[in-house]
């Protein structure tokens, strides 16, 4: 699984980081960082955190190009 | 009518953000023809953001910021071979490895590369990079692994910034050389790039600023170190290279299209103009390559090297490739982006080289977050913030209103005694690294063409 944060929404809220603090952190007061390969113990909480992003900022998917989705 | 269109055969060539988000937006419209991708990189779609950020940071590995697909595609993947040319009467794509790819209507989104340094020889040694691809940013978070005593930054814009924040983060020594007056100064302005310059010697930069790397140093094939234009030299193992991009057209140059150095031009439908400006209905831009009029900023060509543009203006050339005349949708988002850097976010939206004054609308240049709100002979045509994101949307709408500059107080907690001063945005050849916003169009009293560097 992989995610990827429009940058340009994001309100910098952080609902994301309390659900998924292993995959998105706030680095400062407002930046968000993100782990792009999400690790397969954390694709619920990943899920519940791009549901959560008040702005809908957060795209969650397989590869893109993988067998699945090609 | 849109029938026809929603069948037949779509070529896109790049297969990165806009390739992909347009190939997703086309399904999404409804297109059941076949599709077939090409790229020359040999990895599957990724994200570039974070090769200069996180990958850096060491939180997220290079081979591990593949983007997500946001539905099936069903589409023909041509990954390591690049397109060598277009012959837009027989519409056909020639591949590298021979093979002819017929369309009926072509999407080109082959982007940008890091511009190398100009000596290929220094180029060569051992501990010199860019960062553009997953292979450069993969091989640098490496040598940073190691430990380097030095890392030389060449560009203060967007990517060496950010580059040199990694570093200080991570403890490492930075010099950043920058052949204009500050950091930031050539997509932002004299106001900001003067903050910039405080943040970065805050951070424990060594930020030398007008001056120029004349040389870089090895020894066995290594680098050693570099030597300025004032004479001084220093000690680095690393030298990364951030002189801004060059627009992947070479491989149009036959293809009569309106393609060259400043990008493809197109109309505000994503339609590409032949050499001739008269436009095409079946070969279509989006992304970095593409250079477009928008009627914000008096339908100058802009380029925009930013996430979100790619991200839009492949979804309105998605559209207009499967709709007709009327249906079609002008790509008219107000541009955007952000940058991370030295712990703290940094917005802009509108286009902050498009103006002639710049005011501190919240906050104060010493403090870690500031509002810079930009005009052009009197209406708001950008804003820029720091830790500020939420005051964006306001500004955007002020942008899109075309309201009056300076904004009105109430607009934000103005600060007391802020006045407008001049925008101060240089001409871009003073600088080492190409503005990530460039006007290419032509002003009466301003020169903003972006022009190749003269090394
Ligand atoms: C290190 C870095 C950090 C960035 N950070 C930010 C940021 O913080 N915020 C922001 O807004 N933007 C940022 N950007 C910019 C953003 O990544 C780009 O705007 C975006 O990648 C543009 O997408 P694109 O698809 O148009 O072009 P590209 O991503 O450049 O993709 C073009 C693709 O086409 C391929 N190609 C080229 N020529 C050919 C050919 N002849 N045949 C086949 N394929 C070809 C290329 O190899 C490439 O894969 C950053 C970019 C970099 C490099
Ligand atoms: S929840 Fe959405 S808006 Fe909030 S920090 Fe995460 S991505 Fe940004």
């Amino acid at each position: 699984m992989r995610v990827v944060v429009d940058l340009n929404r994001c309100q910098g809220y952080a609902q994301c980081a309390f659900l998924a603090p292993r995959v998105f952190e706030l680095h400062g007061d407002e930046a968000l960082l993100y782990t792009p390969a999400v690790p397969a113990e954390q694709h619920e909480r990943v899920l519940r955190a791009a549901a959560a992003c008040p702005v809908q900022a957060i795209v969650v998917g397989e590869q893109a190009g993988a067998a699945g989705v090609r | 009518m849109s029938g026809d269109l929603r069948s037949g055969r779509i070529v896109i060539v790049g297969a990165s953000l806009a390739g992909l988000r347009a190939a997703e937006a086309l399904r999404d419209e409804g297109f059941t023809g076949s599709l077939t991708l090409v790229g020359d990189e040999p990895h599957l779609p990724y994200d570039r953001p974070p090769l200069s950020k996180q990958v850096l940071l060491g939180r997220a590995r290079a081979e591990e910021c593949g983007l997500p697909a946001r539905r099936a595609l069903q589409a023909r993947w041509r990954l390591g071979v690049g397109a060598v040319g277009v012959d837009t009467a027989g519409k056909r794509v020639l591949l590298a490895d021979g093979e002819q790819v017929p369309y009926d209507r072509l999407l080109i989104a082959t982007g940008t590369r890091a511009r190398p340094w100009p000596d290929p020889g220094e180029a060569a040694l051992d501990g010199v990079f860019t960062v553009r691809t997953v292979g450069d940013a993969s091989r640098l978070a490496e040598r940073l692994d190691a430990g380097p005593r030095r890392v030389l930054v060449i560009g203060a814009g967007f990517t060496g910034s950010e580059i040199a924040s990694a570093c200080r983060e991570r403890g490492l020594a930075v010099t950043v050389a920058e052949r204009g007056r500050a950091p930031l100064i050539g997509a932002l302005g004299g106001t900001v790039g003067a903050w910039a310059t405080k943040l970065q010697l805050a951070h424990g930069v060594d930020l030398r600023c007008g001056v120029t790397v004349s040389a870089l140093k090895g020894e066995n094939g290594r680098l050693t170190g570099a030597e300025f234009s004032d004479g001084s030299r220093i000690d680095a193992d690393v030298a990364v290279v951030a002189l801004g991009a060059v627009r992947n057209t070479e491989w149009l140059a036959d293809s009569g299209l309106a393609a060259g150095p400043r990008g493809v031009a197109c109309d505000a439908g994503c339609r590409v103009f032949d050499m001739y400006g008269i436009v095409s209905d079946d070969v279509f831009v989006a992304g970095d390559v593409a250079r477009f009029p928008h009627p914000l900023f008096e339908y100058q060509l802009i380029a925009l090297e930013h996430w979100g543009n790619a991200v839009a203006q492949a979804e309105v050339a998605a559209h207009n490739m499967v709709s007709s005349g009327p249906h079609r949708r002008p790509h008219l988002s107000v541009p955007a982006f952000w940058s991370s850097q030295f712990g703290l976010n940094i917005k802009s939206v509108g286009v902050p080289t498009f103006s002639d004054q710049v005011v501190i609308a919240q906050g104060a240049p010493e403090e870690r977050r500031l509002v810079a709100v930009y005009g052009y002979r009197g209406r708001v045509t950008a804003a820029v913030a720091v830790n500020r994101a939420k005051w964006l949307e306001h500004y955007q709408r002020l942008i899109e209103t075309a309201a009056p500059f300076p904004p009105g107080p109430g607009a934000a907690d103005f600060v007391d005694g802020s006045e407008p001063v001049p925008s101060d945005v240089p001409d871009p050849r003073v600088l080492s690294h190409g503005p990530t916003v460039a006007l290419t169009g032509h002003l009466p009293d301003r020169r903003l063409t972006l022009l190749r560097p003269g090394g």
